[in-house]
């Protein structure tokens, strides 16, 4: 069973083997909005753990999303480019933003789990 | 002070409404301010272009003006705007600037002639200087009333006529830029026919304490949804309109602006106002930037700072920009170097380093639909 761990830049992140898929959390989407952009990255490119990596824009304003984990691109999701309100839509299922293969596994340790992503964002009040 | 960014923030006569219709509020001018409401900004701006939507724009700064005993407001108004104030009839509105002797703005706002008075609708972000400088300026003339508690609804969109007629059967017939006193839920308002989406609709003035029941009543309409501030950016940029403290600033003049349209014939010929030479000169010779409006290929979004380059030289840069709804895409203004103003020309917007190619088009980006009988 695939494990998702989360990032205090509300990110999600789940293994499979040594690809994990990335996206925004439900309450990421929340606080944006309406998404109206998605840029995701290149594949092949190579990323490090912090890196800015892709682009979400709502009406508003224009978010950084960060690598959670170093790695290289291996897809990026091309329905966005049509179909950007799936991040508000199913921030978890059909709008992950781009998937990794991860160099080192140890990165993920840091990360939380639901549980304490759940009590991370009751706690921003 | 609402404009003391540290200050505690003030809350319009609609906050408690804003609370319970699920809004997400924000510090905006010194005001907890509604930016969007559950539905979301692509949502309010859809349904303000095909219904109704009413925002609460309290937080603008109203202000009373009545001549003193052997002098005239219109008059006095004028030598510190440059629009044909002596020229409104009763019932009749104009946009007009707060200018600088450089000829920069340091505010955009409506005038209403009611007969007795000239109401005037300023920028919350730019009320408390603006009151200043009309006390200072206007002091032998005139008594200058700030109404700043009173309440301020825009209820806008192809359906705002037919909606606030079942309240008041007058406004029907108010043609785009004219107003009226009306009473509406038991309550004396002043009504414009008037707004800042490019559509029909209308400005309700408001006593402070009729606010919330008249917005009530309206939302109660079935054609009426609430909206933030949010779409009302994005409905107002489609529309071509200035933002001001971002499109128009001190720094601008009127001409490089493209607002010498609010300046009647009269007034460029006879000047009388802040800054006059300089526009008079910049009528002779040109302004040596333009405000463009530019429509970037492909989805990407270009934004206030973003830079407009032509063959790797900087021409210029986006003061608003954002995506337009009702047309499904990105699209922004700027200014741009006179030479290279021109409907047509292609540029590159710099978003994120990287070029965006843009086109220079005529604006407004979505035609505007205002009620002229």
């Amino acid at each position: 069973m695939a494990s998702v761990k989360y990032t205090e830049e509300h990110e999600w992140i789940r293994l499979e083997g040594d690809v994990a898929t990335i996206g925004i959390t439900d309450y990421a989407q929340q606080q944006l909005g309406d998404v109206v952009f998605v840029e995701v990255p290149q594949v092949g490119r190579k990323v490090d753990k912090g890196e800015a990596v892709a682009v979400v824009e709502s009406v508003k304003a224009a978010s950084d999303i960060f690598a959670p984990v170093s790695g290289e691109v291996v897809e990026g999701n091309p329905a966005l480019a049509d179909s950007p309100g799936d991040v508000n839509a199913e921030p978890m299922g059909k709008g992950w933003f781009f998937k990794l293969r991860i160099a080192d596994k140890a990165q993920l340790e840091g990360l939380m789990d639901e549980a304490a992503y759940d009590t991370f964002v009751k706690n921003l009040g | 002070m609402s404009d003391n960014p540290a200050g505690p923030l003030e809350r319009t006569p609609l906050y408690d409404l804003h609370r319970e219709l699920g809004a997400r509020l924000v510090p905006f001018a010194g005001y907890e301010m509604p930016v969007q409401y559950p539905t979301g900004i692509l949502a309010e701006h859809a349904h303000t272009r095909s219904a109704a939507g009413l925002f609460d724009v309290s937080h603008m700064g109203q202000v009373r003006l009545t001549a003193k005993p052997g002098h005239d407001a219109a008059r006095a108004l004028e030598a510190i705007v440059p629009g044909d104030i002596l020229g409104l009839e009763p019932g009749q509105q104009r946009y007009t600037l707060l200018t600088t002797e450089q000829a920069g703005i340091t505010d955009d706002l409506m005038v209403t002639s009611t007969g007795d008075h000239l109401l005037l609708v300023v920028n919350a972000a730019c009320k408390h200087a603006d009151l200043a400088h009309l006390q200072q300026s206007l002091a032998a003339s005139c008594e200058v009333e700030a109404m700043f508690a009173r309440g301020l609804l825009a209820l806008q969109g192809p359906q705002a006529a037919a909606v606030l007629a079942r309240f008041a059967p007058q406004v029907a017939t108010l043609k785009f830029m004219t107003g009226a006193f009306v009473v509406i839920d038991g309550a004396q308002c002043y009504v414009t026919r008037s707004g800042y989406t490019g559509g029909d609709g209308f400005e309700i003035s408001t006593p402070a304490d009729a606010a919330a029941a008249i917005a009530r009543k309206l939302l109660a309409e079935p054609e009426v949804k609430p909206i933030g501030l949010g779409a009302r950016d994005s409905l107002r940029l489609e529309a071509g309109l200035c933002l001001y403290g971002h499109d128009i600033d001190t720094t601008t003049t009127p001409n490089e602006a493209g607002l010498l349209w609010s300046i009647a014939k009269r007034r460029r010929e006879q000047g009388g106002f802040p800054g006059a030479a300089i526009v008079q000169r910049q009528i002779a010779d040109g302004a040596p930037r333009r405000r463009v409006g530019l429509l970037p290929d492909g989805k990407a979004i270009a934004r206030e700072g973003a830079e407009i380059v032509i063959a790797g030289n900087v021409v210029g840069k986006v003061t608003s920009g954002g995506f337009a709804p009702t047309l499904g895409r990105a699209v922004a203004m700027g200014y741009v170097a006179r030479q290279h103003a021109a409907n047509g020309t292609k540029v590159d917007l710099m978003v994120r380093g990287k070029p965006v190619a843009a086109e220079i088009v005529p604006m407004p980006f979505v035609k505007h639909a205002y009620y002229r009988g």
